[in-house]
């Protein structure tokens, strides 16, 4: 027996020996996600359960070091892993952005000492971690930053303004982009992380069109920032801070993924006729043409995992990734909304689970702004990818 | 497998791309339309195609060929859509070739070696209505004696004039949209009561309407069984339309590429128009669309390489994507041409023509939406 077709063997026994039955249920609401952190709510012990026996495998960072709490695996190996889960139907034991961001990030820039120390806890699902880019001032424009960090010896003093920090009211730890130089743009800002609990962090959640309060307002005063905490060189966090956004960007295009189809969810609300078709031949249509781009972006999202791993991965192919995953994905729920008609519209109802899908349709309208605008990710194609002239 | 090019296949990559960019660029096409050419390519040419070993690319080493994949045939279909090079090489090497694998010895012994060679050309005859329904077959074969009497009429047979020898799908049982009771015959050209009229296409190609009138031919014409041809024929219209796929891909990556070009080069108001933003989100929006057409093209034939299952629906996405992305490339392209992209002068207008024609070649991006939507259950 070849060696990957052991480890696909021992995998399927492990997870099906190890993986609760509730933990195998699609995911049907907010609190079936699970986020990690110090004030981590588990809505059923399984949670927490299927979280501990991953963590204690490395297998929610399946591909990091194993010194740094990661499971050790080959790109291969983790393919298995992931194809064996959704084989079971496994749930992700923990849903944190900052295992696929932030994570890859520390290997690359981090000391030894903050590898030790941020890495494993991550990657069990202790700190939950939250991203200070966007300011009032500074969103396309990111490298316009004015959140000041001033050298005092040991430490850093940070003060200024942060805004769209998703789930900073959840978050145990940030990330943060400031601008310790204020003569040069690009080269004049660092990459700090902190503990949100120091003194002079506060935070204000904004409400949102759907409702729900994902983003926040985040203030810094004379926040205290020790020196060890500065990831990269000083005055070099846009080269951290685009490598992480590369990160973001590839997360962030397959948004599609195991959910249930279009012609599915239709076909419950509308009916179909005698052959089987849809009842709406029009909205058939409609699905029909938007899942083969679909179902192409997926094909294209499984070659950019490859080219990634072959390092064959054309130089900004993550721009074209978020741009079309993002748009992908309000089409799906537009077209979703369309699919479901009236029921979609309820907002409150327990048959409608609080107007999940409504308030999910309005989420979506923000992927493509956040991480990045559509147009933004237009202009890194034009420029870097297809060199046309500047202006 | 990954999704992505072995050093093989770049390596052919490498060899095709040149080999076809000096000997049929595009100017080699207008010069055979100029010419009025009636043969629809270059004999000269599928020769070479033959020396370079490329039309035994998906036979067998034991026929002779190369022994490879979609992928490496989707590689030199790639070029010759970005050259717009008029070639047998889709209708033969992989549609005659993919069909003869369900062939008897003798059609095999007879065609293979010769296609090998250059020396002959083998075509389906698949569609009987303006639009592609491959499930609806008309054409009657009627048992007589020893063999069978075709009546019906085929169209859109591209390089049919000029085939050495036809492969039909016609009706042997049942009715119009059954599967069971489609019968292939494979028919050398020359034979009574078949009318063959050549019909110059948009693109300055040649396409066929054959008229059977009482056409006989004996029980050996059959390839693969009598009335359980319908398999046969759905595995090599899947070969057919993942190489027109990647014929595609070719087509609208040229057409891009020469447009990208054209920003870079036309001034207006002063400046180069690539400096406008206007243009810039247009292109880099047609860029994406096409990388998303590439990748889908490469699944589908990866998947038919290893005989996957789910083979079938990747070749009808690849084809619905590359129609709806390559269809943007070419209008895009003679927009932001302007004027100059209205002249026969300028190339950009031939990659337009070639797009419209493959992409009803074999079903466009709406037939096959309508069959991967049925496939879905919805």
């Amino acid at each position: 027996m070849s060696n990957p077709e052991r480890f696909r063997q021992e995998t399927r026994a492990w997870l099906d020996t190890n993986c609760p039955p509730e933990m195998r249920q699609p995911v049907r609401s907010k609190d079936d996600v699970v986020l990690g952190g110090r004030r981590a709510v588990y809505k059923d012990p399984a949670q927490q359960l299927w979280l501990d026996r991953m963590a204690e495998k490395g297998w929610t960072a399946p591909e990091w070091p194993r010194s740094y709490g990661g499971g050790g695996l080959s790109p291969e190996e983790a393919k298995i892993l992931q194809s064996e889960m959704g084989r079971l139907g496994c749930r992700n034991p923990l849903s944190s952005f900052s295992l696929s961001t932030l994570g890859p990030t520390l290997l690359k820039y981090g000391t030894e000492e903050q590898k030790r120390e941020h890495l494993p806890r991550m990657a069990r699902g202790e700190i939950f971690w939250c991203q200070g880019y966007s300011e009032p001032g500074a969103g396309s424009d990111l490298a316009s930053l004015a959140t000041r960090a001033e050298d005092h010896g040991d430490h850093f003093l940070v003060n200024g303004q942060k805004i769209w920090t998703s789930d900073a009211d959840k978050a145990d730890w940030i990330y943060c982009l400031v601008r310790t130089d204020t003569s040069n743009k690009h080269n004049g800002i660092s990459f700090l992380l902190f503990d949100m609990e120091t003194p002079g962090v506060s935070v204000k959640p904004i409400r949102l069109i759907s409702g729900y309060s994902p983003f926040c307002e985040t203030f810094f005063d004379n926040v205290k920032v020790p020196k060890k905490n500065l990831v990269g060189e000083l005055n070099k966090g846009w080269d951290v801070a685009k490598y992480l956004l590369s990160h973001e960007r590839e997360s962030l295009s397959d948004l599609s993924a195991g959910q249930l189809s279009l012609g599915q969810i239709a076909k419950r609300a509308v009916g179909t006729e005698a052959d089987g078709r849809l009842d709406d031949p029009v909205l058939r249509a409609r699905i029909a043409l938007f899942e083969v781009r679909a179902l192409a972006f997926r094909a294209m999202s499984e070659r950019f995992v490859d080219e990634l791993k072959h390092e064959r991965a054309p130089p900004h192919q993550a721009s074209v990734m978020k741009y079309l995953g993002t748009e992908l994905n309000k089409q799906r729920h537009e077209l979703m909304m369309d699919a479901e008609g009236s029921d979609a519209l309820e907002w409150e109802s327990d048959r409608s689970r609080g107007g999940a899908n409504a308030r999910a349709w309005l989420r979506t309208k923000a992927n493509s702004i956040e991480g990045g605008t559509s147009e933004v990710q237009l202009n890194i194609i034009a420029k870097r990818i297809l060199q046309l002239p500047g202006a | 497998m990954p999704l992505c090019h072995t050093e093989d296949q770049t390596m052919l990559a490498d060899t095709v791309r040149p080999f076809l960019a000096e000997q049929a660029p595009v100017r080699h096409m207008r010069a055979l339309r100029d010419a009025g050419d009636r043969t629809g390519f270059s004999p000269d040419l599928w020769k070479r195609f033959a020396e370079l070993g490329l039309n035994g690319v998906l036979m067998d080493e034991a026929d002779g060929g190369l022994g490879l994949g979609h992928v490496e045939a989707g590689i030199v279909l790639e070029e010759i859509g970005r050259n717009l090079t008029p070639s047998p090489f889709l209708a033969t090497a992989v549609g005659a070739v993919t069909m003869l694998r369900g062939g008897s010895t003798a059609q095999r012994q007879a065609w293979l070696p010769r296609i090998l060679a250059g020396e002959a050309v083998g075509v389906l005859a698949i569609d009987e209505t303006p639009r592609h329904r491959p499930g609806r077959i008309a054409l009657r074969a009627q048992r007589v004696g020893n063999g069978f009497r075709l009546m019906g009429e085929k169209r859109f047979v591209t390089h049919g004039h000029v085939a050495d020898f036809l492969i039909v799908a016609a009706r042997t049982a049942g009715s119009c949209e059954d599967e069971m009771g489609v019968t292939l015959f494979l028919i050398e050209s020359h034979v009574a009561n078949l009318t063959v009229e050549a019909e110059r296409l948009t693109d300055s190609s040649l396409a066929a309407r054959l008229k059977f009138d009482g056409v006989e031919v004996l029980k050996e014409a059959v390839v693969g069984e009598v009335d359980r041809g319908f398999d046969g024929l759905t595995k090599t219209l899947s070969a057919l339309r993942t190489g027109a796929s990647a014929e595609m891909v070719g087509v609208g990556s040229g057409a891009l590429d020469m447009t990208i070009g054209y920003l870079k080069q036309r001034k207006q108001f002063g400046r180069l128009i690539g400096s406008f933003q206007a243009l810039q989100h247009r292109a880099a929006h047609l860029y994406a669309e096409m990388e998303v057409a590439r990748a889908a093209v490469l699944k589908a034939q990866e998947l038919l390489d290893c005989g996957d299952a789910g083979a079938e629906q990747s070749v009808m996405v690849a084809k619905a994507m590359t129609g709806m992305a390559s269809a943007l490339a070419v209008q895009e392209g003679i927009q932001m041409h302007g004027g100059i992209g209205m002249t026969d002068e300028y190339d950009i207008g031939f990659y337009m023509k070639r797009q419209r024609v493959l992409s009803e070649l074999f079903g466009d991006a709406d037939y096959h939406a309508d069959h991967l939507a049925r496939l879905a259950g919805y």
